[in-house]
């Protein structure tokens, strides 16, 4: 890959540089792997305390949608530059899909 | 191996194992060629007998049933079985020289797909020897065909889902050929149009296959297994086909003119001799229609009671459809307009295609219109709609595509002059056969039919569309005359034929060397090859020192996977009928399939490298220097 390449000569500033970068990246990873424990925490309490389906059935969706987003961006590195093609593609496929299922939850009828 | 091995001249048993092994994109355009064109003539036979049978009132030429059998046939071979595989044959021949690569990403993949389609192609044709082709129309409504006996409807799932496979495949990898594999400076605005219908037809692939292959899974299990999706009385709903039909259906009719449109565009700047009007314009057009042929596949449904909040928005989506691809027939005008125009074949085939698809997309709006469209249901307006988008956008585009890329794939030019005459034959019978049926239709003909009365005011009309077929069929023959005399003759014409080539693909030395490119080019602009020839060059600029090339090893692996799918269908589908040898047959057959791959995945395979002291022998035979 073109964005892994050195881009110096001297192998210390490299190795420093992407050190720092690991840690970083560590960091978020430990931050969002938290997160996402929390919401699925979130989730059963949500279903547990007994609110209206109302409440419940978008909240969760809501939450996984959330989850979704952090799998892709923090643990499947979409963040990450040289993921735009992906990234075009799974946006692209994600709103046919919903405007498709929009589509017949609203205007067909069948 | 060595580029020596490479040239060796082979017998006939080489160069048929040569091809059956190839993972060489030139090869399998060429695979895709004649596969493609053979089931082209079939499907042209079969639109034969359907002219001959409805030429006069009251005929008997072929049975009411046997004709529901070859309007199916018909319309499903020529839609999968000919036109998507004649375009991949140009998609693998062009694509990856116009953008500079060496190969396709994944030649092992490519040489899959072709397989896939071609056995299922074999499969559904040989419904025609056991026992009955199916009958249900190309678009195998579930309540229909649920309903039909035989193993017909059955032929048309697992056939369609085996080259479905292959289908997507290919898409696929040539997604990933043009995201990861341009040439350095080919950005995303210097690709030719050629390469970007590619693209996003590829897109399209990607997105509208899947329902496809859910669609037909769930038929499968339907007429198979004992499921009831669509069955009604077990709580099913036959509508739904008929959603996942067509929301595969109206994506599918888009990959099939896109690459049209893009052989277009490149046709009208090499002829015009002026650069495509409104490139940018013409991508953002390109990747519009993609986008919204992925809103309107309902408008094939207006009938079936969506209520009208729905048929209104359907038709509103559908008409906006009308402007991007307005943009692209006005930039073609003005990419025309003002240049200094040679009048070769391909350029006949293009100037005659504007008004051609226009017809057709006028007729298209109407229908849009969904009040009217409750007229023109099932008529046999929109048989004349629907031929005058695909024959006169589609097939006028393969045959100009074939006259401007034959020296691209063969090294030899076909004749002008019998182009020509192909040409006027094959456009007045098209006109002859379609014009006069817009007005059958909205006379009152039904599409389907396998018989009319006389004294309706029918006969006219039929007898002047069959003699138009005659005409197109003539053409087609005249046109296969011309391949045969022009392959026997040989005469090799060499680099850039038409002189005026523009793009990378006529930077290259004729014959192709297999590994296309001894250097990657550079390039410094849309139309790249162009750029350099207005500086006074012949070749383009390297963008690398000569080095070794890595190339991949031919491999019989993707024959035998395909060959296992198609064995497994036979038992699929047999074991219906309660045979004994049902069952093995599907699982031996799919143990070839498993067993092929699970070889291809624990053999180590790293293909082989042309060394840099072949390449620089190889220097006066062509490539690059």
């Amino acid at each position: 890959m073109a964005n892994l390449q050195p881009n110096s000569n001297n192998p210390k500033v490299d190795y420093e540089y992407r050190r720092k970068k690991s840690a970083e990246e560590m960091r978020m990873q430990v931050v969002t792997f938290t997160l996402m424990i929390f919401f699925t925490v979130i989730a059963f309490a949500a279903v547990g305390a007994g609110f209206s389906k109302w409440f419940i059935i978008p909240f969760v969706l809501l939450l996984a949608v959330v989850q979704v987003a952090f799998q892709l961006y923090y643990f499947m590195h979409m963040s990450h530059k040289g993921h735009e093609a992906p990234q075009l593609f799974m946006w692209s496929g994600v709103i046919v899909a919903f405007l498709t299922i929009l589509a017949f939850l609203t205007i067909i009828w069948w | 191996m060595s580029t020596i091995a490479q040239t060796q001249k082979r017998g006939f048993a080489g160069t048929v194992w040569e091809y059956l092994t190839t993972v060489d994109h030139k090869k399998i355009a060429i695979l895709y060629l004649i596969a493609g064109g053979f089931f082209f003539l079939i499907g042209g036979i079969e639109a034969m007998m359907i002219r001959i049978q409805l030429a006069v009132p009251n005929n008997d030429f072929v049975s009411a049933g046997l004709f529901n059998e070859i309007i199916t046939m018909h319309g499903t071979t020529m839609i999968f079985l000919a036109a998507m595989p004649l375009l991949f044959a140009f998609m693998n021949a062009v694509m990856p020289l116009q953008i500079g690569a060496r190969d396709v990403a994944f030649p092992f993949i490519n040489a899959l797909g072709f397989w896939l389609f071609f056995f299922g192609g074999l499969f559904l044709n040989l419904s025609w020897f056991l026992g009955g082709a199916p009958d249900a129309g190309w678009t195998s409504y579930a309540s229909l065909s649920l309903a039909s006996e035989g193993h017909g409807i059955d032929f048309y799932v697992l056939g369609l889902q085996i080259s479905g496979f292959g289908t997507l495949m290919g898409g696929i990898n040539f997604l990933v050929t043009i995201i990861n594999m341009r040439a350095p400076g080919m950005t995303y605005m210097r690709m030719p149009l050629f390469t970007w219908t590619t693209f996003v037809a590829s897109a399209l692939i990607l997105f509208a296959f899947p329902p496809l292959t859910v669609g037909l899974f769930m038929m499968m299990f339907d007429r198979m297994f004992g499921s009831g999706f669509f069955d009604v009385a077990m709580g099913g709903n036959t509508i739904i086909w008929e959603h996942f039909f067509w929301i595969f259906g109206h994506p599918e009719v888009y990959i099939l003119i896109l690459p049209a449109f893009g052989i277009f565009s490149e046709i009208f700047p090499t002829f015009a001799r002026k650069r495509l009007f409104g490139y940018s314009s013409m991508v953002f057009a390109t990747v519009l229609i993609g986008f919204l042929g992925f809103m309107v596949w309902a408008h094939h449904m207006f009938t079936t009671g969506m209520g009208p909040i729905a048929n209104a928005i359907f038709a509103v989506a559908t008409m906006a459809i009308a402007v991007p691809t307005g943009i692209k027939i006005f930039n073609w005008i003005l990419t025309i307009w003002g240049g200094s125009i040679q009048f070769t074949v391909p350029m006949i085939y293009a100037i005659s295609f504007i008004p051609s698809f226009v017809m057709g997309g006028v007729t298209g709006v109407m229908q849009a219109a969904a009040p009217a469209d409750y007229q023109f249901h099932d008529s046999y307006f929109i048989v004349a709609h629907f031929h005058y988008v695909i024959v006169g956008g589609i097939v006028l585009a393969l045959l100009a595509g074939c006259h401007f890329y034959w020296p691209l794939m063969f090294g030899t030019m076909l004749s002008e002059k019998l182009g020509k005459v192909t040409f006027a034959l094959f456009f007045t019978g098209f006109h002859l056969t379609f014009f006069i049926q817009h007005f059958l239709g909205l006379m009152g003909m039904p599409r389907r039919v396998w018989t009319f009365l006389p004294g309706q005011g029918l006969e006219t009309g039929n007898l002047i569309s069959s003699i138009g077929a005659a005409f197109m069929a003539a053409g087609v023959i005249i046109f296969l005359f011309n391949v045969v005399m022009t392959q026997v003759k040989n005469v090799q014409v060499g680099k850039d034929p038409w002189k005026d080539g523009r793009t990378l693909e006529w930077a290259i030395p004729s014959p192709t060397p297999f590994y296309n490119f001894k250097q990657l080019p550079l390039v410094r602009g849309l139309d790249a090859y162009w750029i350099e020839k207005l500086e006074g060059k012949t070749e383009m600029t390297p963008a690398e020192p000569v080095g070794d090339i890595h190339m991949p090893n031919n491999s019989f692996v993707p024959f035998v996977i395909s060959l296992g799918l198609f064995i497994a269908a036979f038992g699929a589908m047999y074991q219906v009928d309660d045979k004994a040898w049902a069952i093995p047959v599907l699982i031996i057959g799919m143990g070839v399939t498993f067993g092929a791959m699970l070889f291809r995945s624990i053999k180590d395979d790293h293909g082989y490298h042309i060394h840099k002291e072949d390449l620089l022998d190889d220097a006066d035979k062509g490539g690059t220097r």
